[in-house]
């Protein structure tokens, strides 16, 4: 309202005398408390994400406390977890998180960059909405979903028609038949991994399409006027070009991934033992919190927010460790 | 119909003329294998008397915290209190509802109940030494049935749950290898190398009837509830019984309630040729010297209703009820403990 006034009313104003008036000055000084004031409320609303930011992680760190201080840093690689006599180690949440989260990536980058190259490049433009916008969905179907598919759908088949043929083709194989051992129950660790993959997939596919879009119609078609094939596009102009942000949707989706509970919960198979193959159950960092924090109490709770804080400064390090590269890669490229 | 409408009016304002005349709604907090016991009977006391009960069911443990800080009125645990914690925290302890832990099975081709186990073999199952079901062991026990070369899952509870203590409480009683290399808990580190956690009973129940070849255990409502196959059990008689309100009941009536202070008597593997060897009593816990005495008088009124009214309500849900010689007992040596 009040710049639509002021716009209108100034070139008329200025007309008349190259002075300004008291009306000008008055207006100009209310326009300057309007900037400041939101200059100040966008800043302090800001400063209270770095605010909640700090509070989380000081409060995660004074509940978690006892822990640290019975067990110090061992903490983190002690592999125990005896509720009874109060032992507890980090150590098999921190493997089971990390390598679900890591399974989850190794088969959700490759389809979901195949899948954004398709829509991209070859796809044909009437089916491109349609396919795209069935990939927007799938990305925000909650995880829950993703969970009970993966435990009443994918885990009697996974049993049935993965664990167990490749149980007797691989599992005396030496070198790595020890990674296929174990019960064919259709929970663990590369069952969540799996469901995680399902999950992240559409996440990842999605953000890649987007920034592959923004790659200038120009720098494609040239390379195409010099006779590249689509590979070689897509290898040398399209991937250089949106390389930030693809490293960034991967790790949104690792973020995802590394968090995500019920999914989780539902086929990891919750045993508090470090898996020793890819089909032994195992637990994660969230899916131990979502089990335990109910019952849990005084020195177990504790231990719980130790955890937490953990999970926390996994994921900050993995966030960080991705920006670090993203700048690396800029500054080898000159940019 | 406009009747109706205005007899609702009057009721709901009647109502709430009684709850703002007495106490606010009765609060407690506790253990979840009750809950559904205290759901009813409040839901039936409220349209009797006007009082509510505002139950939150965050389990045992949770439970005992609260009441130990002061925000509800009675916390409630399936696991008891020790005596001495109970003399600690100036608290009394009573039993207001029995009910039974079942080992649920998925095979193929048995009817609940046909096979058997005793207890030291159910034990080795859950210790993973018996890791198929064709073991010479269990076969034994079942003759003349062909049991399936299946591996065994074991499908135990992944939170911490009063029904793990009780179903450790039972391995520890029946076997001494358990009790030395695992003990009892709300939860423990579980041995077999199959083992996998569920979430709740529901996700106990779940994973069992998913998982061919699995065994769990599971609070006997969600056996009837999902009609799960389950095993019999041998009890510390040496009869093979299965998991019904008769059973529960017969385990219950042999117990020697107050030979434990705190009445916390462990159930499991309770003599009498009848009983369930798995039978649990979930508790209620008060405070002696209340802060708010007309809290803790009304939670007394309830449970005092509750054991007087409540009983046909019980059995509906599968659980049993205290005898009345049981309820006398408590209403002289515990009720008359708290202040009022």
């Amino acid at each position: 309202m009040s710049v639509g006034t002021t716009m209108s009313s100034q070139p008329g104003s200025a007309k008349k005398t190259d002075a300004p008036t008291e009306s000008m000055v008055s207006i100009a000084r209310r326009q300057r408390l309007q900037d400041i004031f939101f200059h100040r409320l966008t800043q302090s609303l800001s400063l209270l994400v770095l605010a909640a930011l700090l509070g989380i992680i000081v409060s995660l760190f004074i509940y978690a406390w006892p822990t640290f201080h019975k067990f110090g840093v061992q903490f983190i690689w002690r592999v125990e977890w005896d509720i009874i006599n109060e032992e507890f180690g980090a150590a098999i949440a921190i493997v089971g998180t990390l390598a679900s989260a890591g399974i989850a990536l190794l088969i959700a980058v490759p389809l979901a960059f195949g899948i954004a190259l398709f829509l991209t490049e070859t796809c044909p433009v009437w089916l491109r909405r349609p396919l795209g916008t069935a990939v927007e969905l799938l990305a925000a179907v909650p995880s829950i979903i993703y969970g009970m598919f993966g435990l009443f759908v994918f885990a009697p088949l996974f049993a049935d028609y993965f664990q167990m043929p490749v149980q007797k083709l691989l599992g005396s194989m030496p070198l790595v038949g020890f990674l296929f051992g174990g019960s064919t129950n259709g929970f663990g660790i590369l069952a969540a991994g799996i469901v995680l993959a399902f999950m992240v997939l559409p996440f990842v596919a999605a953000v890649m399409r987007d920034v592959f879009e923004i790659v200038p119609p120009i720098l494609r078609e040239s390379a195409y006027g010099l006779g590249c094939t689509t590979w070689e596009v897509v290898r040398r102009v399209v991937l250089p070009y949106t390389q930030k942000g693809v490293i960034g949707g991967i790790m949104l989706g690792l973020g995802r991934a590394l968090g995500e509970t019920m999914a989780v919960t539902f086929v990891i198979g919750n045993a508090n033992r470090m898996p020793t193959s890819l089909f032994s159950p195992g637990t994660s960092i969230a899916s131990t919190l979502a089990n335990e924090f109910g019952e849990a109490a005084d020195f177990h709770l504790s231990t719980l927010f130790a955890l937490g804080f953990l999970l926390f400064v996994i994921t900050f390090v993995v966030l960080s460790a991705a920006k670090i590269l993203m700048l690396r890669a800029e500054k080898a490229k000159g940019l | 119909m406009k009747r109706t409408f205005l007899k609702t009016v009057a009721v709901a304002l009647a109502s709430m003329a009684v709850g703002s005349a007495f106490a606010a709604d009765i609060t407690g907090a506790g253990a979840t294998f009750p809950f559904p016991m205290y759901a009813k009977w409040a839901e039936a006391y409220k349209k009797e008397t006007g009082t509510g009960l505002n139950y939150q069911s965050i389990g045992s443990s949770g439970g005992i915290r609260q009441i130990r800080a002061k925000t509800v009125a009675f916390g409630a645990s399936d696991a008891p209190v020790s005596g001495a914690d109970l003399e600690k925290d100036g608290m009394v302890q009573f039993p207001a509802i029995i009910g039974g832990t079942v080992p649920v099975v998925n095979l193929e081709g048995f009817k609940p109940g046909e096979l058997r186990v005793t207890g030291p073999v159910l034990a080795e199952i859950f210790l993973g030494k018996i890791a198929k079901w064709n073991d010479a062991k269990l076969a034994a026990l079942n003759p003349g049935k062909t049991l399936p070369d299946q591996n065994i899952t074991v499908v135990h509870r992944a939170d911490g749950s009063g029904t793990t203590f009780n179903w450790t409480d039972y391995l520890s009683a029946v076997s001494k290898e358990w009790a030395d290399s695992v003990g009892k808990g709300a939860a423990v580190k579980w041995p077999a190398a199959s083992s996998v956690g569920g979430k709740g009973n529901e996700g106990v129940a779940a994973n069992v009837t998913r998982v061919k070849g699995a065994v769990g255990y599971v609070e006997y409502a969600y056996v009837k509830k999902n009609n799960m196959n389950f095993l019999q059990l041998q009890n510390a008689d040496g009869k093979y019984v299965s998991p019904d309100d008769k059973t529960f009941a017969a385990a219950a009536a042999s117990a020697d309630w107050f030979s434990v202070p705190g009445m916390g008597i462990s159930m499991v593997n309770a003599k009498g040729a009848e009983s369930w060897p798995v039978s649990t009593a979930s508790f209620i816990l008060m405070y002696k010297d209340p802060a708010d005495k007309a809290q803790s008088a009304e939670v007394l009124k309830f449970f005092d209703w509750a054991f007087k009214n409540g009983k046909g309500m019980a059995t509906e849900l599968d659980y049993v009820p205290l005898p009345d010689s049981l309820t006398a007992e408590i209403r002289s040596k515990v009720w008359s403990q708290i202040k009022k």
